[in-house]
């Protein structure tokens, strides 16, 4: 049972992550390709935009993994043996990232300098989703292999296949998209700055049609259970409803509703993972692991799920007071 | 792995200890409305924004690795000491989410809020840093769970957390961050006092940072004595090893400095003091002390490394506990910050020797515990990713903490060194 609710944290977790955390990685991907006349705007538009946030919402994935390697040890032990390589680029992913955004803020003024330090920042934060898409992409595959505990399919398995790497670049496209929808409705957003990033928000939303679908394609060789699960009676209502959220992210973007719009682009990547992690169920790396063989002990888990509501009972009114803060209407 | 804890231990120090003399500072400009007080917050609270994003960045690289390189550690620990981590978890959210309303805020928080803020960032950086430190007592004398066959049973995961080493790491690392951080900015500020001895920004910056850190130092050699007995019951190997001692005696002497020699099971060179350590490990001048040949030669740790990095971290500390008392006693005297060219020259020479107190304190807690990676439990072999070429995943966080480090020390130069002090305009408005 406390499997369950652990399981069910380290997902809302998932979720928020991917919705705050990813989503500044989103920034970083509109500030390396910021272009024409309002660069540098777009540039200081997003700076000021994940700022104050994103150490609050790089803590999510602290969060998620150490739920995991409290609640489900052996699976973090195994994931992190398997999935070695793509965790360790991801963290050079996230170093640069993170000092590059410091030394850019707080380095001195000189163009050029500041100028590298956002390339790196860019860079990287174009990188790291797209690792991290990979990285869940191959717990799916079905090819890491563990027995007794041990990793028995090397380092290399599951992480390179097309499937893992169209997931990556699923990532990277979802997460853009999202960026691009907050920066239109973030109130320190400046009107002409803000059609530039709500046209990039139309395009990467559009975007997601054809990745997605390629994931989908990909993933009858690549991912055989998770194809399964998506050609399940269930599937067509929970695509459909992803569907309808997503026509209507991009429908409000069209019509500036962007409040709207976020609201909807939130709903979007929740149902996307939803999905598949309800086709995932109960397997955290495919084949081997479940939520069940890898549990802590009931004691370990009940604690833990003790320790995860009071702690949430003191994070959540203070992220509303922070987002209000930084997020509401300016008075 | 060692290298990003020593690295990180560096971060986490200063991280924890920056956001609480922010915090005094700004609660001192709310009392007097001193604007050089306000200065002085804001110009911390950068510092304490750079060492935070690389704190939480450094974090993740730490709970990442923790699995990347210790798989089997993880798989068999994660369950007993996962709460603390959990729980560091949330302490860390609480400080991010406080230090982005304290940074950003300024304007659009009421000063009182804004203060509580502060606070709160103070009060949490201290908890994420006793909970994981808690963690780390837990590998030195493990708790909360049974082994039967082999196998682990009869987990307890608040044992665990509350176990007998527990209570004096978490007072000794806490204090040592304090004394640590807190001499390296009164050192900085020094340094600036000593060009210019009307500054009242750097004046005032190191009359805090002197509060914070000459109480926190009397205090640490409290806790030192503690510790030591803790250890001498606790993991007896690690004080023979502290302390170079070979063979078990009643009334041992206290062996400072020297060359231990594991081959002759002697310590040359050392100056001794009769009956010292025995003294110092049960406060009784005739007890008798457990030297290392108790144990198989192969469950020693590395007996010269574990003696000099105790002797260091016990010689800084005292050097830092005399400057204390007599700092204490010139402020006592004079009613002000000291302005002595000899004792801002002394205060700038000792900026770094909290730090490696720190750092030799991290080595005798972590290499006295070797050959282990949970006393008396799991060999640090055992522990290790079965990764063929363990090299490199250990090269390349090394290199990040280099990288990370680098970045930390050319920031704070620039928010700290470079920019102008605003102190000598402060003058004539404020004195």
């Amino acid at each position: 049972m406390f499997e369950l609710i652990v399981a069910g944290f380290m997902f809302a977790a998932l979720i928020f992550y991917a919705v705050t955390g990813d989503a500044d990685y989103g920034g970083g991907i509109w500030d390396l390709v910021a272009t024409g006349p309002r660069a540098d705007a777009q540039r200081s538009t997003i700076e000021r935009a994940i700022g104050p946030i994103w150490e609050a919402d790089h803590v999510w994935l602290i969060l998620i993994v150490v739920i995991l390697f409290t609640g489900f040890p052996p699976a973090f032990a195994a994931m992190m043996t398997a999935l070695n390589i793509p965790f360790t680029l991801m963290l050079i992913g996230i170093v640069l990232r993170g000092s590059a955004f410091i030394f850019r803020k707080y380095d001195v003024k000189s163009e050029q300098v500041k100028r590298r330090w956002g390339m790196l920042f860019g860079a990287a934060s174009f990188f790291t989703p797209f690792i991290q898409g990979v990285a869940l992409g191959a717990l799916s595959t079905g090819q890491i292999h563990v027995v007794d505990g041990h990793v028995v399919s090397g380092f290399f398995a599951g992480w390179l296949t097309p499937f893992a790497l169209s997931c990556g670049v699923f990532a990277l496209a979802l997460f853009a998209f999202l960026s691009a929808t907050y920066l239109t409705a973030d109130p320190s957003t400046e009107p002409d700055v803000q059609n530039d990033f709500r046209l990039r928000a139309l395009w990467s939303g559009a975007a997601l049609a054809p990745i997605a679908f390629v994931v989908f394609i990909t993933s009858r060789q690549g991912s055989p259970e998770m194809h399964h699960g998506l050609t399940q009676w269930w599937a067509p209502f929970l695509v459909g409803t992803t569907l309808v959220f997503a026509l209507a992210a991009l429908t409000s973007l069209w019509l500036r509703r962007f409040a709207l719009a976020r609201i909807a682009a939130i709903a979007e990547v929740t149902l996307i993972l939803g999905g598949w992690s309800v086709a995932q169920y109960p397997k955290l790396i495919t084949p081997d692991v479940t939520i069940f063989n890898a549990a802590a002990p009931e004691i370990t888990l009940r604690l833990l799920t003790y320790a995860l509501v009071a702690g949430a009972i003191v994070l959540f009114p203070s992220l509303f007071f922070l987002f209000r803060v930084f997020k509401g209407k300016h008075s | 792995m060692g290298m990003s804890l020593a690295f990180h231990i560096v971060f986490a120090a200063v991280g924890i200890s920056l956001p609480v003399l922010m915090a005094i500072s700004e609660a001192l400009y709310l009392d007097t409305g001193r604007p050089v007080f306000l200065e002085l917050a804001k110009r911390w609270s950068r510092g304490a924004a750079v060492l935070f994003a690389v704190g939480a960045v450094s974090g993740t690289v730490l709970s990442f690795e923790l699995g990347l390189l210790w798989p089997g550690f993880m798989a068999k620990s994660g369950a007993i000491i996962g709460m603390p981590f959990s729980l560091e978890g949330f302490a860390f959210f609480t400080e991010a989410i406080f230090l982005g309303l304290f940074l950003m805020g300024w304007n659009r928080l009421p000063p009182l809020v804004h203060w509580c803020c502060g606070v709160l960032v103070a009060l949490s950086g201290i908890l994420s840093g006793i909970f994981v430190v808690t963690a780390n007592a837990w590998m030195n004398t493990p708790a909360g769970f049974k082994i039967v066959d082999g196998k682990i049973s009869e987990i307890d995961p608040i044992a665990a957390m509350l176990n007998p080493a527990a209570s004096h790491e978490v007072v000794h690392m806490t204090l040592a961050a304090f004394i640590a951080t807190g001499f390296a900015v009164a050192a900085i500020h020094a340094f600036f006092l000593l060009r210019d001895r009307r500054n009242t920004f750097h004046r005032n910056a190191l009359g805090i940072a002197l509060a914070l850190a000459c109480t926190s130092a009397p205090l640490q050699m409290v806790s030192g004595d503690f510790s030591a007995r803790s250890v001498a019951k606790l993991q007896p190997a690690k004080l023979a090893a502290m302390e170079a001692l070979y063979q078990t005696q009643t009334s041992a002497p206290l062996q400072l400095g020297g060359i231990p020699d594991d081959e002759s099971r002697t310590t040359h060179y050392a100056i001794t003091i009769p009956r010292g350590l025995s003294l110092l490990s049960t406060h009784d001048a005739n007890s008798k002390v457990v030297g290392l040949e108790q144990f198989p030669r192969n469950d020693w740790p590395n007996v010269r490394l574990v003696h000099w990095s105790f002797d260091l971290m016990v010689l800084a500390g005292s050097v830092l506990f005399v400057l204390s008392i007599a700092i204490g006693w010139l402020v006592w005297r004079h009613r002000g910050v000291p302005d002595n060219k000899w004792i801002l020259r002394a205060l700038v020479a000792a900026g770094p020797l909290g730090f490696i107190a720190v750092e030799a304190g991290w080595a005798v807690t972590e290499l006295g515990r070797q050959p282990w990676i949970i006393y008396g439990v799991m060999r640090t072999q055992e522990a290790v990713t079965p990764m063929s070429r363990i090299a490199i995943p250990f090269a390349i966080f090394t290199l990040i903490y280099v990288f990370l480090s680098v970045t930390v020390v050319l920031l704070l130069r620039r928010q700290f060194i470079q920019t102008e002090a605003p102190g000598s305009e402060l003058v004539t408005k404020n004195v």
